[in-house]
Protein backbone atom coordinates (compact mmCIF):
# COMPACT_ATOMS: atom_id res chain seq x y z
CA UNK A 1 0.00 0.00 0.00
CA UNK A 2 2.92 2.43 0.66
CA UNK A 3 2.92 2.85 -3.28
CA UNK A 4 0.62 4.98 -3.18
CA UNK A 5 2.40 7.66 -1.27
CA UNK A 6 5.29 7.80 -3.81
CA UNK A 7 5.18 11.08 -5.64
CA UNK A 8 5.36 9.46 -8.89
CA UNK A 9 1.95 7.23 -8.17
CA UNK A 10 0.12 10.19 -6.94
CA UNK A 11 0.93 12.06 -10.38
CA UNK A 12 -0.16 8.78 -12.23
CA UNK A 13 -3.12 8.61 -9.98
CA UNK A 14 -4.28 12.41 -10.91
CA UNK A 15 -3.72 11.93 -14.73
CA UNK A 16 -5.76 8.84 -14.19
CA UNK A 17 -8.89 10.64 -12.62
CA UNK A 18 -9.04 13.22 -14.97
CA UNK A 19 -8.29 11.39 -18.31
CA UNK A 20 -11.17 9.07 -16.78
CA UNK A 21 -13.45 11.93 -16.41
CA UNK A 22 -12.69 13.77 -20.11
CA UNK A 23 -12.22 10.94 -22.87
CA UNK A 24 -16.01 10.08 -22.20
CA UNK A 25 -17.56 13.70 -22.00
CA UNK A 26 -15.80 13.84 -25.36
CA UNK A 27 -16.99 10.42 -26.14
CA UNK A 28 -20.73 10.76 -25.61
CA UNK A 29 -20.73 13.22 -28.63
CA UNK A 30 -18.87 11.33 -30.31
CA UNK A 31 -21.39 7.98 -29.89
CA UNK A 32 -24.21 10.45 -30.28
CA UNK A 33 -22.75 11.21 -33.76
CA UNK A 34 -22.09 7.17 -34.87
CA UNK A 35 -18.69 8.23 -34.54
CA UNK A 36 -17.53 6.06 -32.03
CA UNK A 37 -14.20 5.08 -33.70
CA UNK A 38 -13.43 8.64 -34.21
CA UNK A 39 -11.31 8.64 -31.20
CA UNK A 40 -9.70 5.95 -32.53
CA UNK A 41 -8.69 7.50 -35.80
CA UNK A 42 -7.36 10.68 -34.36
CA UNK A 43 -5.37 8.30 -31.79
CA UNK A 44 -3.16 6.86 -35.24
CA UNK A 45 -2.91 10.51 -36.58
CA UNK A 46 -1.69 11.82 -33.23
CA UNK A 47 1.19 8.94 -33.23
CA UNK A 48 2.99 11.40 -36.03
CA UNK A 49 2.32 14.38 -33.91
CA UNK A 50 4.53 12.07 -31.52
CA UNK A 51 7.55 11.39 -33.67
CA UNK A 52 7.57 14.47 -35.06
CA UNK A 53 8.08 15.63 -30.87
CA UNK A 54 10.43 13.34 -30.25
CA UNK A 55 12.47 13.79 -33.80
CA UNK A 56 12.74 17.70 -33.41
CA UNK A 57 13.50 17.44 -28.99
CA UNK A 58 10.39 19.31 -28.78
CA UNK A 59 7.66 18.04 -26.40
CA UNK A 60 5.70 15.30 -27.79
CA UNK A 61 2.78 16.25 -25.77
CA UNK A 62 2.50 19.48 -27.81
CA UNK A 63 3.24 18.22 -31.02
CA UNK A 64 0.79 15.43 -30.51
CA UNK A 65 -2.31 18.31 -29.64
CA UNK A 66 -1.37 19.90 -32.56
CA UNK A 67 -1.00 17.19 -35.06
CA UNK A 68 -4.28 16.08 -33.31
CA UNK A 69 -6.42 18.97 -33.98
CA UNK A 70 -5.18 19.52 -37.09
CA UNK A 71 -6.01 15.61 -38.23
CA UNK A 72 -9.82 16.01 -36.60
CA UNK A 73 -10.51 18.99 -38.92
CA UNK A 74 -9.27 17.49 -41.36
CA UNK A 75 -11.55 14.59 -41.04
CA UNK A 76 -14.68 16.68 -39.32
CA UNK A 77 -14.21 18.95 -43.01
CA UNK A 78 -14.34 15.88 -44.81
CA UNK A 79 -17.33 14.66 -43.38
CA UNK A 80 -19.30 17.65 -43.89
CA UNK A 81 -18.86 17.37 -47.50
CA UNK A 82 -20.71 14.60 -47.29
CA UNK A 83 -18.82 12.62 -49.50
CA UNK A 84 -20.48 8.46 -50.28
CA UNK A 85 -16.91 7.31 -49.34
CA UNK A 86 -16.01 9.48 -46.28
CA UNK A 87 -15.30 6.73 -44.77
CA UNK A 88 -12.61 5.40 -47.06
CA UNK A 89 -11.00 9.28 -47.11
CA UNK A 90 -11.05 8.52 -43.28
CA UNK A 91 -8.96 5.34 -43.75
CA UNK A 92 -7.06 6.64 -45.47
CA UNK A 93 -5.90 9.56 -42.82
CA UNK A 94 -5.89 7.25 -39.58
CA UNK A 95 -2.87 4.91 -41.66
CA UNK A 96 -1.01 7.86 -43.17
CA UNK A 97 -0.75 9.18 -39.78
CA UNK A 98 0.39 6.13 -38.42
CA UNK A 99 2.89 4.75 -41.34
CA UNK A 100 4.40 8.50 -40.84
CA UNK A 101 4.77 8.28 -36.69
CA UNK A 102 6.62 4.50 -37.21
CA UNK A 103 8.88 6.30 -40.46
CA UNK A 104 9.74 9.55 -38.17
CA UNK A 105 11.13 7.80 -35.34
CA UNK A 106 13.18 5.33 -37.40
CA UNK A 107 14.52 8.63 -39.37
CA UNK A 108 14.88 10.48 -35.56
CA UNK A 109 17.40 7.01 -35.02
CA UNK A 110 14.82 6.56 -31.85
CA UNK A 111 14.09 3.06 -31.08
CA UNK A 112 9.97 2.38 -31.35
CA UNK A 113 10.11 1.37 -27.68
CA UNK A 114 10.19 5.14 -26.94
CA UNK A 115 7.11 5.19 -29.56
CA UNK A 116 5.55 2.77 -27.39
CA UNK A 117 5.38 4.33 -24.22
CA UNK A 118 2.87 6.34 -26.25
CA UNK A 119 1.49 3.51 -27.93
CA UNK A 120 0.77 1.70 -25.35
CA UNK A 121 0.65 4.50 -22.63
CA UNK A 122 2.86 4.42 -19.55
CA UNK A 123 1.11 6.63 -16.65
CA UNK A 124 3.69 6.00 -14.06
CA UNK A 125 6.59 8.01 -15.87
CA UNK A 126 4.40 10.83 -16.03
CA UNK A 127 6.59 14.21 -15.21
CA UNK A 128 5.34 17.08 -12.91
CA UNK A 129 5.50 19.64 -16.02
CA UNK A 130 2.89 16.84 -18.04
CA UNK A 131 0.67 16.28 -14.90
CA UNK A 132 0.36 20.07 -15.14
CA UNK A 133 -0.47 19.80 -18.93
CA UNK A 134 -2.96 16.93 -18.39
CA UNK A 135 -4.86 19.06 -15.93
CA UNK A 136 -5.35 21.95 -17.79
CA UNK A 137 -6.61 20.65 -20.96
CA UNK A 138 -8.91 17.89 -19.03
CA UNK A 139 -10.32 20.67 -17.29
CA UNK A 140 -11.03 22.45 -20.28
CA UNK A 141 -12.60 19.37 -22.01
CA UNK A 142 -14.60 18.67 -19.09
CA UNK A 143 -15.88 22.44 -18.54
CA UNK A 144 -17.00 22.67 -22.35
CA UNK A 145 -18.06 19.14 -23.03
CA UNK A 146 -20.35 19.81 -19.67
CA UNK A 147 -20.84 24.04 -20.18
CA UNK A 148 -22.10 23.43 -23.32
CA UNK A 149 -23.82 20.54 -23.36
CA UNK A 150 -27.38 21.99 -24.66
CA UNK A 151 -25.64 23.38 -27.74
CA UNK A 152 -23.69 20.35 -28.35
CA UNK A 153 -26.49 17.69 -27.58
CA UNK A 154 -28.78 19.78 -30.31
CA UNK A 155 -26.37 19.84 -32.77
CA UNK A 156 -25.35 16.15 -32.42
CA UNK A 157 -29.00 15.44 -32.33
CA UNK A 158 -30.53 17.29 -35.54
CA UNK A 159 -27.80 18.93 -37.42
CA UNK A 160 -30.25 20.69 -39.86
CA UNK A 161 -32.80 21.65 -36.85
CA UNK A 162 -30.10 23.42 -34.94
CA UNK A 163 -29.01 25.25 -37.93
CA UNK A 164 -32.57 26.54 -38.51
CA UNK A 165 -32.53 27.24 -34.43
CA UNK A 166 -29.47 29.92 -35.32
CA UNK A 167 -26.62 27.51 -33.86
CA UNK A 168 -23.38 27.80 -35.88
CA UNK A 169 -22.94 24.54 -36.34
CA UNK A 170 -19.96 24.16 -38.38
CA UNK A 171 -18.66 25.78 -35.55
CA UNK A 172 -20.04 23.24 -32.83
CA UNK A 173 -18.34 20.30 -34.88
CA UNK A 174 -15.04 21.99 -34.98
CA UNK A 175 -15.60 22.28 -31.18
CA UNK A 176 -16.02 18.44 -30.85
CA UNK A 177 -13.56 17.00 -33.27
CA UNK A 178 -11.30 19.12 -31.52
CA UNK A 179 -12.32 18.50 -28.23
CA UNK A 180 -11.70 14.83 -29.13
CA UNK A 181 -7.96 15.37 -30.54
CA UNK A 182 -7.17 17.36 -27.12
CA UNK A 183 -8.77 14.71 -24.92
CA UNK A 184 -7.01 11.65 -27.03
CA UNK A 185 -3.41 13.57 -26.49
CA UNK A 186 -4.56 13.89 -22.65
CA UNK A 187 -5.23 10.40 -22.44
CA UNK A 188 -2.53 9.20 -24.62
CA UNK A 189 0.35 8.90 -21.57
CA UNK A 190 -2.52 6.82 -18.99
CA UNK A 191 -4.20 4.20 -21.74
CA UNK A 192 -1.47 4.63 -24.85
CA UNK A 193 -2.62 6.44 -28.50
CA UNK A 194 -3.87 2.61 -29.64
CA UNK A 195 -6.35 2.51 -26.46
CA UNK A 196 -7.00 5.74 -25.79
CA UNK A 197 -10.38 5.52 -27.79
CA UNK A 198 -11.89 2.31 -25.24
CA UNK A 199 -11.82 4.77 -22.84
CA UNK A 200 -13.90 7.65 -24.94
CA UNK A 201 -16.26 4.81 -26.02
CA UNK A 202 -16.49 1.88 -23.71
CA UNK A 203 -18.21 4.02 -20.34
CA UNK A 204 -20.21 5.48 -23.05
CA UNK A 205 -21.47 2.52 -23.80
CA UNK A 206 -21.57 0.82 -20.50
CA UNK A 207 -23.88 3.77 -19.22
CA UNK A 208 -26.15 3.68 -22.15
CA UNK A 209 -27.30 0.36 -20.93
CA UNK A 210 -28.92 1.59 -17.69
CA UNK A 211 -29.73 5.02 -18.78
CA UNK A 212 -32.59 6.63 -20.74
CA UNK A 213 -31.49 10.42 -20.88
CA UNK A 214 -28.36 11.97 -22.44
CA UNK A 215 -27.34 14.12 -19.07
CA UNK A 216 -27.55 10.95 -17.00
CA UNK A 217 -25.69 9.03 -19.86
CA UNK A 218 -23.10 11.45 -19.99
CA UNK A 219 -22.78 12.09 -16.13
CA UNK A 220 -22.53 8.12 -15.92
CA UNK A 221 -20.16 7.92 -18.48
CA UNK A 222 -17.32 10.10 -17.19
CA UNK A 223 -18.37 8.48 -13.06
CA UNK A 224 -17.43 4.89 -14.93
CA UNK A 225 -14.82 6.34 -16.92
CA UNK A 226 -13.18 7.38 -13.80
CA UNK A 227 -13.49 4.82 -11.64
CA UNK A 228 -12.00 2.49 -14.30
CA UNK A 229 -9.45 4.45 -14.92
CA UNK A 230 -8.13 4.74 -11.28
CA UNK A 231 -9.34 1.11 -10.68
CA UNK A 232 -7.13 -0.43 -13.23
CA UNK A 233 -4.04 1.97 -12.73
CA UNK A 234 -4.33 1.12 -8.42
CA UNK A 235 -4.62 -3.27 -9.76
CA UNK A 236 -1.39 -2.64 -11.69
CA UNK A 237 0.25 -0.99 -8.96
CA UNK A 238 -1.08 -3.57 -6.46
CA UNK A 239 0.04 -6.29 -8.65
CA UNK A 240 2.48 -9.00 -6.61
CA UNK A 241 6.40 -8.40 -7.07
CA UNK A 242 7.54 -9.93 -9.95
CA UNK A 243 4.75 -10.10 -12.87
CA UNK A 244 4.29 -6.91 -15.09
CA UNK A 245 0.77 -5.45 -15.14
CA UNK A 246 0.49 -2.80 -17.38
CA UNK A 247 -1.66 -0.19 -16.26
CA UNK A 248 -2.93 0.96 -19.79
CA UNK A 249 -4.35 -2.68 -20.49
CA UNK A 250 -5.68 -2.98 -16.87
CA UNK A 251 -7.93 -0.05 -17.35
CA UNK A 252 -9.26 -0.69 -20.64
CA UNK A 253 -9.64 -4.72 -19.65
CA UNK A 254 -11.66 -3.38 -16.33
CA UNK A 255 -13.70 -0.68 -18.28
CA UNK A 256 -14.91 -3.41 -20.66
CA UNK A 257 -15.41 -5.68 -17.63
CA UNK A 258 -18.07 -2.81 -16.81
CA UNK A 259 -20.00 -3.18 -19.89
CA UNK A 260 -19.60 -7.05 -19.46
CA UNK A 261 -21.58 -6.51 -16.03
CA UNK A 262 -24.50 -4.00 -17.48
CA UNK A 263 -24.87 -5.06 -20.11
CA UNK A 264 -27.37 -8.43 -19.50
CA UNK A 265 -29.07 -5.82 -16.87
CA UNK A 266 -29.35 -3.50 -20.24
CA UNK A 267 -30.84 -6.28 -22.34
CA UNK A 268 -33.17 -7.66 -19.69
CA UNK A 269 -34.80 -4.21 -18.93
CA UNK A 270 -35.33 -3.51 -22.30
CA UNK A 271 -36.64 -7.28 -22.80
CA UNK A 272 -38.91 -6.12 -19.84
CA UNK A 273 -39.99 -2.45 -21.09
CA UNK A 274 -41.25 -4.34 -24.36
CA UNK A 275 -43.13 -6.85 -22.96
CA UNK A 276 -45.09 -4.51 -20.57
CA UNK A 277 -45.66 -1.65 -23.23
CA UNK A 278 -49.01 -0.75 -23.61
CA UNK A 279 -51.51 -2.72 -26.32
CA UNK A 280 -52.91 -0.32 -28.66
CA UNK A 281 -56.28 0.59 -26.81
CA UNK A 282 -58.75 -1.13 -29.73
CA UNK A 283 -61.20 -3.59 -27.97
CA UNK A 284 -61.97 -7.25 -30.22
CA UNK A 285 -65.62 -6.74 -31.64
CA UNK A 286 -67.00 -10.37 -30.27
CA UNK A 287 -67.10 -11.50 -27.07
CA UNK A 288 -64.64 -14.76 -26.90
CA UNK A 289 -64.17 -15.86 -23.09
CA UNK A 290 -61.60 -18.19 -22.30
CA UNK A 291 -61.66 -21.57 -20.61
CA UNK A 292 -62.16 -22.07 -16.94
CA UNK A 293 -58.94 -20.51 -15.07
CA UNK A 294 -60.13 -22.85 -12.13
CA UNK A 295 -56.52 -23.31 -10.61
CA UNK A 296 -55.34 -20.24 -11.44
CA UNK A 297 -56.87 -16.45 -10.46
CA UNK A 298 -55.37 -13.53 -12.31
CA UNK A 299 -53.65 -11.09 -9.98
CA UNK A 300 -50.92 -8.36 -9.46
CA UNK A 301 -49.24 -11.56 -7.96
CA UNK A 302 -50.39 -14.44 -10.31
CA UNK A 303 -46.71 -14.21 -12.48
CA UNK A 304 -47.59 -13.47 -16.27
CA UNK A 305 -46.96 -10.20 -17.68
CA UNK A 306 -50.03 -7.73 -17.11
CA UNK A 307 -50.19 -5.29 -19.93
CA UNK A 308 -52.19 -2.29 -20.10
CA UNK A 309 -54.95 -2.08 -22.15
CA UNK A 310 -57.13 0.92 -22.73
CA UNK A 311 -58.79 1.31 -19.41
CA UNK A 312 -57.86 -2.53 -17.97
CA UNK A 313 -54.93 -4.54 -17.76
CA UNK A 314 -54.55 -7.95 -20.41
CA UNK A 315 -52.93 -11.30 -18.48
CA UNK A 316 -50.40 -12.59 -21.19
CA UNK A 317 -49.86 -16.56 -21.13
CA UNK A 318 -49.36 -19.15 -23.62
CA UNK A 319 -49.90 -16.60 -26.32
CA UNK A 320 -53.22 -15.05 -25.30
CA UNK A 321 -54.17 -11.78 -24.30
CA UNK A 322 -56.62 -12.22 -21.03
CA UNK A 323 -58.62 -9.60 -20.02
CA UNK A 324 -60.82 -10.10 -16.52
CA UNK A 325 -64.56 -9.89 -17.43
CA UNK A 326 -66.51 -10.35 -14.40
CA UNK A 327 -66.25 -13.96 -13.23
CA UNK A 328 -64.19 -15.25 -16.69
CA UNK A 329 -61.58 -13.88 -18.38
CA UNK A 330 -61.82 -12.61 -22.39
CA UNK A 331 -59.39 -12.82 -25.42
CA UNK A 332 -58.04 -9.88 -26.05
CA UNK B 1 -38.64 49.30 -43.92
CA UNK B 2 -42.13 48.21 -44.46
CA UNK B 3 -44.75 49.01 -41.67
CA UNK B 4 -46.47 45.16 -42.63
CA UNK B 5 -44.03 42.86 -43.85
CA UNK B 6 -45.13 39.31 -44.28
CA UNK B 7 -43.03 35.94 -42.27
CA UNK B 8 -42.23 34.65 -45.86
CA UNK B 9 -41.65 36.89 -48.61
CA UNK B 10 -39.84 34.54 -51.94
CA UNK B 11 -39.11 36.67 -55.04
CA UNK B 12 -38.32 34.29 -58.53
CA UNK B 13 -36.30 31.78 -56.42
CA UNK B 14 -33.91 29.62 -57.69
CA UNK B 15 -32.25 26.63 -55.96
CA UNK B 16 -29.16 24.17 -57.44
CA UNK B 17 -28.18 21.30 -56.05
CA UNK B 18 -24.56 20.13 -57.14
CA UNK B 19 -24.80 22.90 -59.96
CA UNK B 20 -27.99 21.44 -60.99
CA UNK B 21 -31.37 23.55 -61.14
CA UNK B 22 -33.94 22.18 -58.79
CA UNK B 23 -36.32 25.39 -58.21
CA UNK B 24 -36.78 28.03 -60.73
CA UNK B 25 -38.71 31.11 -60.43
CA UNK B 26 -40.59 30.43 -57.63
CA UNK B 27 -42.40 33.50 -56.15
CA UNK B 28 -44.03 32.94 -52.82
CA UNK B 29 -45.43 35.14 -49.77
CA UNK B 30 -47.22 33.80 -47.10
CA UNK B 31 -49.46 35.79 -44.83
CA UNK B 32 -49.19 36.12 -41.20
CA UNK B 33 -51.87 33.47 -40.21
CA UNK B 34 -51.69 31.54 -43.02
CA UNK B 35 -51.82 27.43 -42.96
CA UNK B 36 -50.28 26.59 -46.74
CA UNK B 37 -49.82 23.23 -47.51
CA UNK B 38 -46.70 22.51 -50.33
CA UNK B 39 -47.57 19.68 -52.11
CA UNK B 40 -46.82 18.17 -55.47
CA UNK B 41 -45.03 14.15 -56.55
CA UNK B 42 -42.05 12.93 -55.11
CA UNK B 43 -38.64 14.86 -56.43
CA UNK B 44 -41.13 18.37 -57.36
CA UNK B 45 -39.39 20.12 -54.80
CA UNK B 46 -41.62 21.09 -52.12
CA UNK B 47 -38.77 19.75 -49.46
CA UNK B 48 -36.02 21.72 -51.64
CA UNK B 49 -38.09 24.81 -51.21
CA UNK B 50 -39.13 24.19 -47.27
CA UNK B 51 -35.41 24.17 -47.43
CA UNK B 52 -34.54 26.59 -48.87
CA UNK B 53 -37.22 28.99 -46.88
CA UNK B 54 -35.41 28.12 -43.39
CA UNK B 55 -31.70 28.96 -45.33
CA UNK B 56 -30.52 25.33 -45.08
CA UNK B 57 -30.44 25.84 -49.24
CA UNK B 58 -28.90 28.73 -51.21
CA UNK B 59 -30.56 30.80 -52.68
CA UNK B 60 -28.99 30.87 -56.67
CA UNK B 61 -31.10 33.95 -57.69
CA UNK B 62 -33.86 35.51 -56.21
CA UNK B 63 -34.71 37.22 -52.43
CA UNK B 64 -35.93 35.75 -49.83
CA UNK B 65 -36.93 37.88 -46.76
CA UNK B 66 -38.50 36.44 -42.96
CA UNK B 67 -40.38 38.79 -41.33
CA UNK B 68 -39.25 41.61 -43.82
CA UNK B 69 -35.43 40.79 -42.98
CA UNK B 70 -33.26 39.54 -45.56
CA UNK B 71 -32.13 36.02 -44.82
CA UNK B 72 -28.61 37.09 -44.69
CA UNK B 73 -29.31 39.33 -42.07
CA UNK B 74 -31.87 38.03 -40.23
CA UNK B 75 -31.13 36.67 -36.55
CA UNK B 76 -34.38 36.27 -35.21
CA UNK B 77 -34.33 32.50 -35.49
CA UNK B 78 -36.54 32.21 -31.84
CA UNK B 79 -39.86 33.51 -34.92
CA UNK B 80 -39.02 30.44 -36.72
CA UNK B 81 -40.05 26.58 -35.71
CA UNK B 82 -39.16 23.82 -38.20
CA UNK B 83 -39.82 20.56 -38.30
CA UNK B 84 -37.94 18.19 -40.33
CA UNK B 85 -38.12 15.09 -41.37
CA UNK B 86 -38.67 12.74 -39.35
CA UNK B 87 -35.30 10.67 -39.74
CA UNK B 88 -33.44 12.66 -37.04
CA UNK B 89 -35.59 11.94 -34.23
CA UNK B 90 -33.31 9.14 -32.47
CA UNK B 91 -29.28 9.36 -32.16
CA UNK B 92 -26.23 7.16 -30.87
CA UNK B 93 -27.00 8.08 -27.14
CA UNK B 94 -30.37 7.87 -25.48
CA UNK B 95 -32.10 11.33 -25.14
CA UNK B 96 -35.62 11.26 -23.37
CA UNK B 97 -38.35 12.87 -25.16
CA UNK B 98 -38.10 16.16 -22.76
CA UNK B 99 -34.84 16.69 -23.49
CA UNK B 100 -35.28 16.57 -27.17
CA UNK B 101 -37.90 19.08 -26.60
CA UNK B 102 -35.36 21.71 -24.77
CA UNK B 103 -33.03 21.84 -27.36
CA UNK B 104 -35.47 23.39 -28.97
CA UNK B 105 -35.64 26.12 -26.87
CA UNK B 106 -31.81 26.95 -27.53
CA UNK B 107 -32.90 30.04 -29.98
CA UNK B 108 -33.52 31.72 -26.66
CA UNK B 109 -30.95 30.76 -24.63
CA UNK B 110 -27.32 32.50 -23.94
CA UNK B 111 -24.76 30.74 -23.32
CA UNK B 112 -23.58 28.80 -20.17
CA UNK B 113 -26.78 29.46 -18.58
CA UNK B 114 -29.39 27.24 -16.89
CA UNK B 115 -32.83 26.80 -18.36
CA UNK B 116 -35.38 29.41 -16.44
CA UNK B 117 -38.33 29.21 -15.28
CA UNK B 118 -39.92 30.49 -18.72
CA UNK B 119 -38.08 28.34 -20.53
CA UNK B 120 -39.70 25.17 -18.25
CA UNK B 121 -42.81 26.36 -18.46
CA UNK B 122 -42.41 26.54 -22.59
CA UNK B 123 -41.58 22.87 -22.76
CA UNK B 124 -43.75 22.03 -20.16
CA UNK B 125 -46.24 23.66 -22.49
CA UNK B 126 -45.26 22.18 -26.02
CA UNK B 127 -45.67 18.66 -24.50
CA UNK B 128 -48.55 19.77 -23.34
CA UNK B 129 -49.72 20.87 -26.87
CA UNK B 130 -48.39 17.21 -28.66
CA UNK B 131 -50.01 15.39 -25.75
CA UNK B 132 -46.96 13.75 -24.47
CA UNK B 133 -46.79 15.21 -21.18
CA UNK B 134 -47.20 11.64 -19.53
CA UNK B 135 -44.02 10.48 -21.66
CA UNK B 136 -41.48 13.08 -21.12
CA UNK B 137 -39.56 11.22 -19.39
CA UNK B 138 -39.27 8.28 -21.85
CA UNK B 139 -36.37 7.25 -24.28
CA UNK B 140 -37.24 9.10 -28.16
CA UNK B 141 -36.31 5.50 -28.77
CA UNK B 142 -39.43 4.11 -27.11
CA UNK B 143 -41.81 6.14 -29.22
CA UNK B 144 -44.09 5.22 -31.93
CA UNK B 145 -43.47 6.80 -35.32
CA UNK B 146 -46.41 9.19 -34.72
CA UNK B 147 -45.42 9.78 -31.60
CA UNK B 148 -42.10 10.89 -32.31
CA UNK B 149 -43.14 13.42 -35.17
CA UNK B 150 -45.08 15.02 -32.62
CA UNK B 151 -42.20 15.42 -30.48
CA UNK B 152 -40.18 16.80 -32.99
CA UNK B 153 -42.89 19.65 -33.65
CA UNK B 154 -42.63 20.20 -29.51
CA UNK B 155 -39.42 21.03 -29.87
CA UNK B 156 -40.02 23.62 -33.03
CA UNK B 157 -43.13 24.77 -30.53
CA UNK B 158 -40.57 25.00 -27.08
CA UNK B 159 -38.82 28.43 -28.85
CA UNK B 160 -42.49 29.71 -29.30
CA UNK B 161 -42.47 31.00 -32.77
CA UNK B 162 -44.75 32.49 -35.13
CA UNK B 163 -44.01 30.68 -38.31
CA UNK B 164 -43.87 27.06 -38.43
CA UNK B 165 -42.36 24.90 -40.94
CA UNK B 166 -43.10 21.01 -41.40
CA UNK B 167 -41.61 18.98 -44.02
CA UNK B 168 -43.70 15.91 -44.73
CA UNK B 169 -45.00 15.41 -40.68
CA UNK B 170 -47.57 12.85 -41.89
CA UNK B 171 -44.96 10.69 -43.69
CA UNK B 172 -45.30 7.19 -42.42
CA UNK B 173 -47.34 7.75 -39.70
CA UNK B 174 -51.19 6.01 -39.53
CA UNK B 175 -54.38 7.75 -39.94
CA UNK B 176 -55.20 7.57 -35.94
CA UNK B 177 -51.86 9.32 -34.96
CA UNK B 178 -52.05 11.28 -37.77
CA UNK B 179 -55.01 12.66 -36.38
CA UNK B 180 -53.36 13.38 -33.39
CA UNK B 181 -51.22 15.55 -35.26
CA UNK B 182 -54.24 17.11 -36.73
CA UNK B 183 -55.16 18.62 -33.56
CA UNK B 184 -51.77 19.54 -32.46
CA UNK B 185 -52.10 21.66 -35.78
CA UNK B 186 -55.40 22.65 -35.04
CA UNK B 187 -54.00 24.10 -31.37
CA UNK B 188 -50.88 26.40 -32.89
CA UNK B 189 -53.38 27.52 -35.83
CA UNK B 190 -55.75 28.43 -33.29
CA UNK B 191 -52.48 30.58 -31.31
CA UNK B 192 -52.30 32.86 -34.58
CA UNK B 193 -49.59 30.64 -35.71
CA UNK B 194 -48.12 30.68 -39.84
CA UNK B 195 -47.79 27.22 -41.28
CA UNK B 196 -46.35 25.75 -43.82
CA UNK B 197 -46.47 22.44 -44.35
CA UNK B 198 -45.11 20.21 -46.91
CA UNK B 199 -47.38 17.02 -47.36
CA UNK B 200 -47.19 14.68 -49.83
CA UNK B 201 -51.03 13.86 -49.03
CA UNK B 202 -53.27 15.86 -46.58
CA UNK B 203 -55.61 13.18 -44.95
CA UNK B 204 -57.05 14.44 -41.77
CA UNK B 205 -54.63 17.50 -42.23
CA UNK B 206 -56.97 18.41 -44.89
CA UNK B 207 -59.71 20.36 -43.33
CA UNK B 208 -57.46 23.04 -42.12
CA UNK B 209 -55.39 24.12 -44.79
CA UNK B 210 -56.18 27.77 -46.53
CA UNK B 211 -54.11 27.54 -49.29
CA UNK B 212 -52.69 25.25 -51.57
CA UNK B 213 -49.35 25.39 -53.22
CA UNK B 214 -48.33 22.52 -55.58
CA UNK B 215 -45.01 22.35 -57.10
CA UNK B 216 -43.69 20.26 -60.26
CA UNK B 217 -40.61 19.94 -61.80
CA UNK B 218 -38.98 22.48 -59.51
CA UNK B 219 -41.94 25.20 -60.35
CA UNK B 220 -45.18 26.07 -58.66
CA UNK B 221 -47.72 25.32 -60.78
CA UNK B 222 -50.81 25.89 -58.56
CA UNK B 223 -51.18 28.66 -56.20
CA UNK B 224 -55.02 29.17 -54.57
CA UNK B 225 -57.77 27.57 -53.17
CA UNK B 226 -57.33 23.90 -50.96
CA UNK B 227 -57.10 21.22 -53.60
CA UNK B 228 -58.36 17.39 -52.78
CA UNK B 229 -55.19 14.67 -53.01
CA UNK B 230 -56.42 13.44 -56.19
CA UNK B 231 -56.37 17.12 -57.75
CA UNK B 232 -52.39 17.57 -57.04
CA UNK B 233 -51.89 15.20 -59.01
CA UNK B 234 -53.80 15.61 -62.05
CA UNK B 235 -51.87 16.00 -64.84
CA UNK B 236 -53.59 19.53 -66.59
CA UNK B 237 -53.31 21.44 -63.20
CA UNK B 238 -52.03 24.76 -63.85
CA UNK B 239 -52.58 25.16 -67.25
CA UNK B 240 -55.54 27.73 -66.75
CA UNK B 241 -53.33 29.45 -64.22
CA UNK B 242 -51.95 32.37 -65.76
CA UNK B 243 -48.14 32.30 -65.93
CA UNK B 244 -47.61 33.91 -69.21
CA UNK B 245 -46.38 31.98 -72.07
CA UNK B 246 -45.43 28.73 -71.64
CA UNK B 247 -44.77 25.75 -73.92
CA UNK B 248 -45.99 22.44 -73.66
CA UNK B 249 -45.01 19.78 -75.61
CA UNK B 250 -48.50 17.92 -75.49
CA UNK B 251 -46.98 14.75 -73.63
CA UNK B 252 -46.65 14.56 -69.94
CA UNK B 253 -43.73 13.02 -68.56
CA UNK B 254 -42.69 11.40 -65.17
CA UNK B 255 -40.89 13.37 -62.84
CA UNK B 256 -40.56 10.52 -60.30
CA UNK B 257 -36.91 8.87 -60.14
CA UNK B 258 -36.77 6.35 -62.63
CA UNK B 259 -36.12 2.78 -61.06
CA UNK B 260 -32.77 2.33 -63.11
CA UNK B 261 -30.84 4.31 -60.52
CA UNK B 262 -32.40 3.91 -57.30
CA UNK B 263 -29.30 4.44 -55.09
CA UNK B 264 -29.14 8.25 -56.84
CA UNK B 265 -30.18 10.87 -54.72
CA UNK B 266 -32.97 13.19 -55.89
Amino acid sequence: MEIFGLAFMQRALLAAVLCGLAAPAVGTYLVQRRLALMGDGIGHVAVTGVALGLLTGASPTWTAVVVAVLGATLMELIRERGHTNGDVALALLFYGGLAGGILLTGLGGQSTSRLQQFLFGSITTISASDVWVTLVLALVVVAVCVGLAPQLFAVAQDQEFAQVAGLRVRGYNLLVAVLAAVSVTVAMRTVGLLLVSALMVVPVATAQQLTRSFRTTLAAAMVIGMLASVGGLSLSALAPAGTTVAPGPTIVLLALAGFVVTWPVGAWLRHRQRLVAPFEPVVPTGHETTGPHTDHQHGPDCGHVAVEHGDHLDYVHGGHRHAPHGEHYDEH
Amino acid sequence: MRDVSHPVELVSGAVAIGGRPVLRGVDLTVAAGEFVALMGANGSGKSTLVKALVGLRPLVTGELRLFGTPLDSFASWERVGFVPQRQGATSGVPASVWEVVASGRLSRRRLFRLLSSADRAAIDDALAVVGLTHRARDGISQLSGGQQQRALIARALAAEPELFFLDEPTAGVDLPHQQGLADALTELKARGATIVLVAHELGPLAPLVERSVVMRDGRVVYDGAPLGDVAVHDPHLGDALERGHHHRSGEVHDHAPHIGSPLDRG
